[in-house]
């Protein structure tokens, strides 16, 4: 059934935020400390220990593969409903942070990439994505 | 007629989540067409899609003078919902599902290194520039600081150690230009990079940290790359949180003495 795999997704994102918030709390900050990510680690294993033993089935993965796919047309939303205009009106000095952040972080990826051996290959071309680029 | 074009806003903002949808999936294709078309692929689809996306919230945060984008609209308010941090994290959650794990293992240190120097240099950035423009108190550098690590890692850190609110205003904006700048820039500088594997998109993820940012960008990069990077930049936040009202500015504030 398509709702076991939503479920399955559901839980994992409720489970792995209340750990976040847990996580904030007990050092004492203010925010969410990894909820997402932990929910990703849980959906992982879970899925994979599912898939091995022949209890997610094909159906119930469709409740997730869905939702993944549904992910660049959120993310459009997403970007459609961000405050631009405080961004853009925020003065040289905003700007100026934002930008150098952005370089200065991205100037470092070649850098850090080389750490734990050599580079893993680049995922091949893709032909059959989502939405069919 | 007006009447019906009455009608017509009626049902679109009763049903906001459903037009959402119709206005989201418009959107994505006209900007395959325009990407197949004008660029013949070069530029992908999503980050034309992305681009489009906050061009409108621009627009609207013009009309209407508020804060979240098309959403501010009556009749787009659904597109917050859909974009909002709920779907938004279940979405990013659900890519997860069928990843390498073998690589998220091996690429796992590099990914936390990311993450550290990620935040630090990040803060070291924003204290600079706020220097730069004559903020020359620890709290105030500290708290541009945290905006050049995230538009949320810049107010819960002013709010700690007590900056003034046009500081903290200051710190938002820069942390909303950084999240913009990745979302509508990672396809470009990725070649540039190596950005098209999953390690170094989890270093990605770690060293820019906007989770936002790095969800566009890489959807708009290669949407296989979004679960290692949304990984790590997950983090980032709050160690930002953890790091900047603390270890930070005690070390800004020694510095600065």
């Amino acid at each position: 059934m398509v709702i076991y795999g939503v479920a399955l997704l559901a839980g994992c994102m409720l489970a792995g935020v209340f750990i976040g918030e847990l996580i904030g709390e007990l050092i004492g900050v203010d925010a969410n400390v990894g909820g997402v990510g932990i929910s990703m680690l849980l959906l992982i294993l879970i899925s994979a220990k599912a898939r091995l033993t022949g209890r997610l089935r094909h159906i119930s993965q469709t409740g997730i593969t869905f939702w993944s796919a549904i992910y660049i047309p959120v993310v459009v939303a997403m970007a459609a409903s961000q405050n631009v205009v405080a961004a853009v009106r925020g003065g040289s000095a905003a700007v100026l942070a934002g930008v150098l952040a952005v370089v200065v972080s991205c100037a470092l990826v070649p850098l850090l990439s080389h750490i734990g051996g050599e580079l893993p290959s680049p995922l091949p071309k893709d032909t059959d994505t989502e939405l069919g680029r | 007629m007006t009447n019906a074009v009455d009608l017509l806003g009626q049902v679109m903002s009763r049903n906001g989540l459903i037009t959402a949808f119709v206005v989201v999936g418009i959107t994505v294709w006209v900007s395959y067409q325009l990407s197949t078309r004008l660029t013949r692929g070069h530029l992908h689809g999503s980050a034309i899609a992305i681009m489009l996306g906050l061009l409108a919230a621009y627009l609207s945060g013009v009309v209407t003078g508020g804060s979240r984008g098309v959403a501010d609209l009556e009749v787009l308010a659904g597109i917050g919902l859909m974009g909002g941090a709920m779907l938004r994290d279940f979405a990013i959650i659900a890519t997860a599902f069928g990843v390498n794990t073998k690589e998220l293992v091996r690429a796992g240190a590099s990914g936390v290194i990311a993450l550290f120097a990620g935040v630090f240099l990040s803060f070291a950035i924003g204290a600079l520039v706020a220097f730069g423009f004559g903020y020359t108190d620890p709290v105030s550098m500290t708290t541009i600081g945290g905006g050049a690590a995230t538009y949320i890692v810049g107010p819960v850190t002013g709010a700690a150690i007590g900056a003034s609110s046009d500081v903290i205003a200051l710190s938002i904006a820069a942390g909303l230009i950084k999240s913009m700048l990745v979302m509508a820039g990672t396809p470009f500088v990725a070649p540039l990079i190596g950005l098209n594997n999953p390690r170094s998109a989890m270093i990605y993820g770690g060293l820019l940290g906007t989770t936002s940012g790095v969800a566009g960008g890489l959807a708009a990069t290669d949407e296989r790359l979004v679960p290692y990077g949304a990984m790590t930049a997950t983090f980032y936040t709050g160690l930002g949180c953890l790091l900047g009202p603390s270890v930070i500015y005690v070390a800004i504030r020694a510095i600065m003495a």
